[in-house]
């Protein structure tokens, strides 16, 4: 018994050829079929290049179109021709042009003839298949589909449409039950020979003509009515990317192919040289190995995701993606702390003690960008210039935590930096917002400054705060938030600071022992008073009594929006 | 945009189109061919187009490269080279050479030029607009020809390529570098600037403007609009009612200029390396800046070709070197988008 090859052929006829020939004069009798469409031309130069082989012969040729009736009309030609002419033969592989046997077909033989009934073609009932294209699975067994997918899409969308709404349905011959799965199938002779030689052959015939997709269907159905043991698998390795066409092995794949253990792969790039010549060298019979797919699997499953997904937080010349479809807004976790910077002497280094992550200062300062450790640089080149960084603060800021990735940033921003980022971090799931409102208060009321421009100074933080914090409490938040009061922070600091550092790095459970140095704030109530005897309103800061300490307040949890 | 503006835009565009394209046909005759073997082009070669002046120490490389990739043929419009560059791209068996004493900056910097050579040749090939001082490289380029990109993106239905301009740098002041003529550059440029670039879509011609690098940084950093531009769409399966719009940074019509991934995805795309930073730029950024041929309003630029001029170092310390095409991509800078 022996394995024989049905090859539909196109395009790359000399590669077919090559193929055809290798299989031939390893023993397996091979039927070829070639498009219509083909050139008398071309297809005669193959036949001559084929004539010395007495195994190789040619059927009755159809004009083939993508998920039409003729590819089955073809391969139905080709396996009635296999079977009649060849009785050796124990098991007819459906192959393409394109295909390229990867192990020693000797080991095809000696595997398929250890599995004399086994049918080799995956199918699958239309419930459980994932991959279907627009939509469409039971209904290709139950609509009628008179126009092209690929070259009338309009019309094609349109008479579906009408059929649903009509509520058309067609129906299934007795005991056909239907089944999907990949084109690419081995079959035994007797279940081939079941299928091709029903009586019923026309009305399966009739039925499966105007079903959409046959090629992926009328095999794996009826396979399903004769077969006593189908291995729902193919024996062909064929990988598809995310618009449904199907992969293309170049040489820089041998490895990957030769590793898979897999009898036949396609589609191979009729250009790749190594391939062709390292698979079909002649190499002796060496294992009956299962074949073993998944590595393979697996890394095109990662290139489709790569490729429908992307990676979080890029933004370059081929990913950029519209608002809200970002997958990702930014590339990591960062947090931002405002008013820390104003209320406690040097934050930054007290922070950066206790979590393991870069610690900036005002990234969105009017001066410059505030690198952690003074730098005038970061991490790919990013620059500190102020002007380059307004021209587009949002780039700046998915440019830094994309540069920084691999280490936390965390950075501290105030009512006198530039605010346009405010409503993508406030919608981004990444940012940690932290705020002490009215913080921003502390500077002015230690600056040495005529009163008159400290309190318009203090007019225009305070609207810049509460617009900023009327984004914080809108409904589109998606950053975890958390916002206190001043005078609710310096009643009892350490506990929101614990929480925060926590979040930060949780695996670190270690007890804050150093509260950051506050700086002084005695007299800041009569500086409110001040502000508030000049007109201006301070609203933000909480209360603060006008004489003396800051008193003990009645305690409120801080809150956390989502 | 509301329906009858993204009409209005569009008829706008279709008239700027068909006006760039008459430009180009009326001043076909200021060309003059010098070696003409377009005979030799075959249904299905990729061409490259390019229009070069004085760039000799380049030229040797550049065809190199190109040919490794698999270019089947070069169509070079030489416009006033006094270094022998036309002699030398005259005896190469795939080259096409066309010569113009015409004004560059007056021709849309070279592209009416280029405009009509691919209205003639280009239709329906593969066609890559570059610089001589560009050098694409595209994902697997180093085990696949363009040929199999090409094909690729025909099967994906895909008619452009992108690739970001990559400015390249030596270490230390780019005139104290020494550069043997018609060597590989990239031997000596090898860092650039791996994430400072920002990006803007330009609603109306539906391109991405992508700006940064080291001269945004070094030169541009009080005025960053006028950094340079550096996304370009230099590979595409022309047609010759196409017309590129200014530089390859952006074609008419506009459609094609949305070649990347809106919904989350990584589309496939290429990088330029940029090789202008040998050190002859010092002394050509004193002839340009003599010249006024480049940029619409040359004025503008002194304080750059000034900077230029004063032989500037580009490495920091923050700088990348350049590996592999593996390590641009895991950079974010380009992506092979699905292409395994």
């Amino acid at each position: 018994m022996t394995v024989g090859f049905i090859m539909m052929c196109h395009t790359a006829l000399d590669r077919a050829a090559q193929v055809a020939r290798y299989w031939a004069t390893h023993g397996a009798p091979v039927v070829i079929h070639v498009d219509a469409r083909v050139s008398a031309e071309d297809f005669g130069h193959l036949g001559q290049s084929l004539a010395d082989l007495d195994t190789v012969s040619f059927c009755k040729r159809f004009k083939c179109d993508w998920g039409t009736w003729s590819l089955v009309q073809a391969a139905q030609t080709g396996a009635e021709q296999m079977l009649a002419r060849h009785p050796e033969v124990g098991h007819v592989f459906l192959a393409s042009g394109s295909c390229l046997p990867l192990r020693p077909l000797q080991e095809l033989s000696d595997y398929l003839a250890a599995r004399p009934t086994t049918d080799f073609i995956e199918s699958v009932t239309t419930a459980e298949v994932g991959w279907t294209v627009g939509g469409i699975d039971m209904e290709r067994f139950t609509l009628r589909f008179p126009f092209s997918w690929k070259k009338q899409r309009r019309l094609f969308d349109s008479y579906v449409d009408f059929q649903r709404r009509i509520g058309f349905k067609r129906k299934i011959p007795g005991g056909i039950v239907p089944h999907l799965g990949s084109q690419w199938w081995c079959l035994s002779r007797s279940t081939l020979a079941a299928i091709l030689q029903d009586p019923d052959r026309p009305q399966h015939d009739r039925y499966f003509k105007r079903v959409w997709i046959p090629d992926e269907s009328y095999f794996q159905s009826l396979s399903r009515l004769y077969s006593t043991n189908i291995e729902s698998r193919s024996l062909t390795l064929s990988k598809f990317d995310y618009q449904g066409k199907p992969h293309i092995f170049y040489d820089d794949h041998l490895q990957l192919l030769r590793r898979s253990d897999c009898f036949v792969a396609r589609k191979i790039w009729p250009k790749a040289e190594k391939l062709y010549a390292t698979f079909l060298s002649d190499r002796p019979s060496e294992s009956l190995a299962e074949p073993n797919p998944s590595k393979i699997d697996r890394l095109f499953s990662k290139a489709v995701e790569r490729r429908t997904r992307g990676r979080p937080g890029l933004y370059m010349q081929s990913r950029f993606p519209r608002q809200d479809h970002e997958n990702g807004k930014t590339s990591a976790q960062y947090s931002i702390f405002q008013g820390f910077s104003d209320l406690f002497e040097n934050f930054e280094g007290w922070l950066a003690k206790y979590v393991g992550a870069r610690v900036h200062g005002h990234l969105f300062g009017p001066e410059r960008a505030a690198f952690a450790g003074g730098e005038r640089m970061f991490n790919g080149c990013l620059t500190d210039s102020a002007l380059l960084r307004d021209y587009n603060p949002r780039g700046f800021l998915t440019n830094l935590i994309w540069n920084g990735r691999g280490e936390r940033q965390c950075f501290m921003f105030s009512p006198r930096d530039t605010q346009d980022i405010n409503w993508f971090t406030a919608t981004d799931p990444n940012a940690q917002i932290s705020i002490i409102s009215g913080a921003w208060a502390v500077p002015l009321f230690h600056a040495q400054m005529d009163f008159a421009e400290i309190r318009r100074e203090a007019a225009r933080l305070q609207q810049i705060e509460i617009e900023q914090l009327n984004i914080l409490r809108s409904m589109y938040v998606k950053a975890r938030v958390r916002i206190w009061t001043m005078a609710e922070f310096i009643e009892n600091p350490m506990e929101p600071l614990q929480t925060i550092i926590d979040e930060i790095s949780p695996r670190a459970t270690r007890r804050l022992t150093e509260a950051p140095q506050m700086i002084e704030l005695t007299g800041f109530g009569q500086f409110l008073q001040n502000l508030k005897n000049q007109g201006m309103q301070p609203r933000l800061m909480g209360d603060f009594p006008v004489a003396g300490e800051a008193v003990s307040q009645p305690r409120r949890r801080p809150y956390l929006v989502k | 945009m509301a329906l009858w503006s993204k009409l209005w835009q569009a008829y706008r565009w279709r008239l700027r189109r068909r006006y760039l394209l008459l430009r180009a046909l009326r001043r076909r005759r200021r060309l003059t061919a010098v070696q003409d073997r377009t005979r030799a082009i075959r249904k299905g070669d990729i061409l490259l187009f390019a229009s070069v002046r004085n760039e000799a120490q380049r030229l040797p490389h550049f065809l190199d490269h190109y040919r490794r990739l698999g270019v089947d043929h070069f169509l070079i419009v030489d416009n006033m080279s006094d270094d022998g560059s036309a002699d030398l791209l005259a005896v190469q068996p795939d080259v096409s050479l066309w010569q113009t004493g015409s004004s560059y900056r007056l021709h849309r910097f070279g592209l009416d030029w280029l405009t009509w050579l691919m209205i003639r040749h280009g239709h329906d090939h593969w066609c890559l607009t570059v610089d001589a001082d560009e050098l694409l490289i595209y994902p697997h380029h180093d085990t696949r020809p363009l040929s199999a990109l090409t094909g690729w993106l025909d099967e994906s239905g895909q008619r452009v390529f992108p690739a970001m301009m990559l400015e390249l740098y030596p270490k230390g002041p780019v005139q104290a570098q020494d550069f043997t003529p018609g060597s590989d550059p990239l031997r000596l440029l090898r860092w650039f600037d791996r994430g400072n670039y920002t990006i803007t879509r330009q609603e109306k011609t539906k391109a991405l403007w992508i700006q940064g690098g080291p001269r945004a940084r070094m030169f541009f950093a009080d005025r960053p609009r006028l950094a340079p531009t550096l996304s370009k769409i230099p590979l595409v399966r022309w047609n010759r009612r196409w017309v590129y719009l200014n530089s390859t940074h952006a074609i008419l019509p506009s459609r094609l200029n949305e070649v990347y991934d809106r919904a989350g995805g990584e589309a496939i795309s290429g990088v330029l390396l940029h090789t202008k930073f040998l050190p002859e730029v010092v002394r050509k950024a004193a002839e340009e800046k003599d010249r006024r041929e480049h940029f619409g309003r040359p004025e503008v630029f002194d304080a750059y070709y000034d900077s230029l001029m004063g032989s500037p170092d580009f490495w920091t310390p923050q700088s990348t070197p350049l590996g592999g095409w593996r390590h641009l991509e895991a950079l974010g800078l380009m992506s092979r988008g699905g292409w395994l």
